[in-house]
């Protein structure tokens, strides 16, 4: 699936949701869900400081893909970088680089993007899309 | 309800804010955000809108009738601020642009001039960091030290390890009068004297302080006191420096430009008389102004009423958060203002803050911009609500409700 097709999807997933409980419970959900990161990727090299909530975030090229993993101490936070690793994992580094994010505004999230949130998933966008230029060279 | 909060009529005082009537998210605002910036009532917002509509002009330079008129009236409001503060001198009063500009001002001016190599500048554990950093560039350019006076448990400081903290090389003690974390109201009477036994100038933070009472200056015996307009109910970007007239005119201009000098050559320029020493560039005029109408708006308040109605909401509030499972305050001072902040135990403070959020609630969530105090207790950042006389029991009920059901979605 592409990236596109899979925001649609994304979309479509929350188009259920009557109000904004069903909406945060599902993704608290997800953020509960989350894979653990790998506990040698927790480390400082990898955060991505905001002002409130720390992220961590990893990537791999294997086979010319690149692979996610994430972590955040809230749980909000966790659920919104679920999301953005299901976007835009195992995709190549020039999928990633060029993709355009419109799910989030789509399914009204775009509040948690905003810079004032200051909980560092501005700054794990930047750095995804930072790892898929990096690794573009490599490919 | 006692007798003092039932003459205290919240409702009709709401009515002077009109933001208060706001809808956010569907659910009406619950603003309890007050420790970051507190909202503005009718008077203040005509006395802008006003200012801009039928008396603009530049002030201090012009000599048509629009800038004297404007002169006056930005004057006028240092006059009254001198009568608030109780300051000897209207000349005491410096407009700032806030309380992180008038403590940057005097770390740049008296800190340039006083501060030397091998000096101490003493701060407490609570400090935000407009009160840490300033101190900390300027023993960095001077090879200077920073000490800092620990504090207990409850939030309070420890007087007599500051007092221990204190010995010849001391130079300067800066302190807030009440944390913005942790509400905890510090005993600045009792600090002055201790510094002043040693000869040495105390600069208090009053931030918060001038949302809850007006420091009385010559009291309290500081000799610098800082202060920002918007969290006392006037606007953003104008604050208040009080400094002692012989010291004010001790130390150096802070800024060059406009309105600071008295000649100008290219050889040699002269500075201006206190308070314009302290004033480079036009300053905010409208919001100088629009601060008188603050002051008065706080003057018509019958402030023992309003003492009492906080202190019910302190009491009331921290009573009804303490029944929530792993809720813990932070900050538990016997001299407390209406601020109370909280962790829940394995729930970050971010979420707490998003989901009661859509809720209508605004809280504040995170350091509060007081890392070294957070890493003092050992956690990452809390959730704050920050009372102002307009809140009510109701609200507090609210945040009560908020919490639980946040906490029951995050759990």
């Amino acid at each position: 699936m592409s990236i596109k097709e899979r925001q649609e999807e994304v979309i479509e997933e929350f188009a259920m949701f009557d109000d904004w409980m069903d909406k945060y419970e599902y993704l608290i959900s997800l953020g509960k869900e989350l894979p653990l990161i790998d506990e040698s990727k927790k480390v400082e090299e990898n955060i991505i400081k905001g002002c409130q909530s720390r992220v961590w975030l990893a990537a791999d090229l294997e086979d010319g893909k690149i692979e996610f993993t994430a972590d955040s101490d809230a749980i909000i936070t966790k659920g919104i970088i679920s999301l953005m690793i299901r976007v835009l994992t195992d995709n190549s580094p020039k999928e990633i680089a060029n993709a355009d994010l419109f799910f989030i505004d789509k399914v009204g999230l775009k509040e948690h993007l905003s810079p004032t949130r200051s909980n560092g998933l501005v700054s794990m966008v930047k750095q995804m899309k930072m790892y898929a230029l990096a690794y573009q060279t490599q490919v | 309800m006692s007798e003092v909060t039932s003459k205290f009529d919240v409702e009709k005082i709401r009515k002077d804010f009109p933001i208060l009537s706001k809808e956010i998210n569907g659910k009406p605002l619950v603003y309890l955000d007050n420790g970051a910036t507190a909202q503005k009532p009718q008077v203040v917002i005509d006395a802008l809108v006003n200012y801009y509509s039928s008396e603009n002009a530049n002030i201090h330079r012009g000599v048509h009738t629009l800038s004297q008129e404007a002169t006056t009236a930005y004057e006028t409001v240092r006059e009254k601020m001198q009568k608030q503060l109780n300051a000897e001198h209207k000349e005491e009063i410096i407009f700032t642009k806030g309380t992180t500009d008038g403590i940057n001002l005097v770390a740049s001016s008296y800190g340039r001039h006083h501060i030397k190599k091998g000096d101490e500048i003493i701060i407490s554990a609570m400090e935000h960091h407009s009160n840490i950093v300033p101190w900390q560039m300027l023993c960095e350019e001077k090879g200077a030290k920073l000490k800092v006076a620990p504090i207990n448990d409850s939030g309070e400081i420890l007087l007599d390890k500051l007092e221990r903290l204190i010995n010849p090389k001391t130079k300067l003690i800066a302190v807030v009068h009440i944390s913005n974390t942790l509400g905890t109201i510090n005993p600045i009477k009792k600090i002055t004297a201790l510094a002043h036994a040693h000869g040495i100038p105390v600069l208090v933070d009053g931030a918060q302080q001038v949302a809850h009472k007006m420091p009385n200056v010559r009291e309290l015996d500081v000799d610098f006191y800082v202060f920002g307009l918007h969290k006392m109910f006037g606007p953003t970007g104008v604050g208040i420096l009080y400094g002692k007239k012989e010291i004010l005119e001790s130390i150096p201009p802070y800024q060059g430009g406009g309105d600071m000098i008295k000649t100008v050559t290219f050889e040699k320029t002269t500075y201006n008389e206190l308070p314009h020493k302290f004033e480079a560039g036009t300053p905010n005029i409208a919001g100088g102004i629009a601060s008188g109408a603050a002051l008065d708006y706080i003057n018509q308040l019958d402030w023992e009423a309003v003492h009492a109605h906080e202190a019910e909401l302190l009491e009331y509030g921290t009573a009804q958060l303490k029944q929530i499972e792993g809720l813990k305050i932070i900050g538990e001072a016997k001299e407390k203002a209406s601020v109370i902040s909280f962790v829940v135990e394995g729930i970050h403070a971010y979420d707490i803050g998003v989901i009661v959020d859509k809720m209508g609630i605004a809280v504040r969530t995170g350091h509060h911009c007081t890392q070294p105090l957070m890493d003092r207790f050992g956690i990452l950042g809390t959730v704050r609500a920050s009372f102002a006389f307009y809140n009510t029991k109701a609200e507090v009920d609210s945040l009560v409700e908020a919490v639980n059901k946040a906490i029951k979605m995050l759990k």
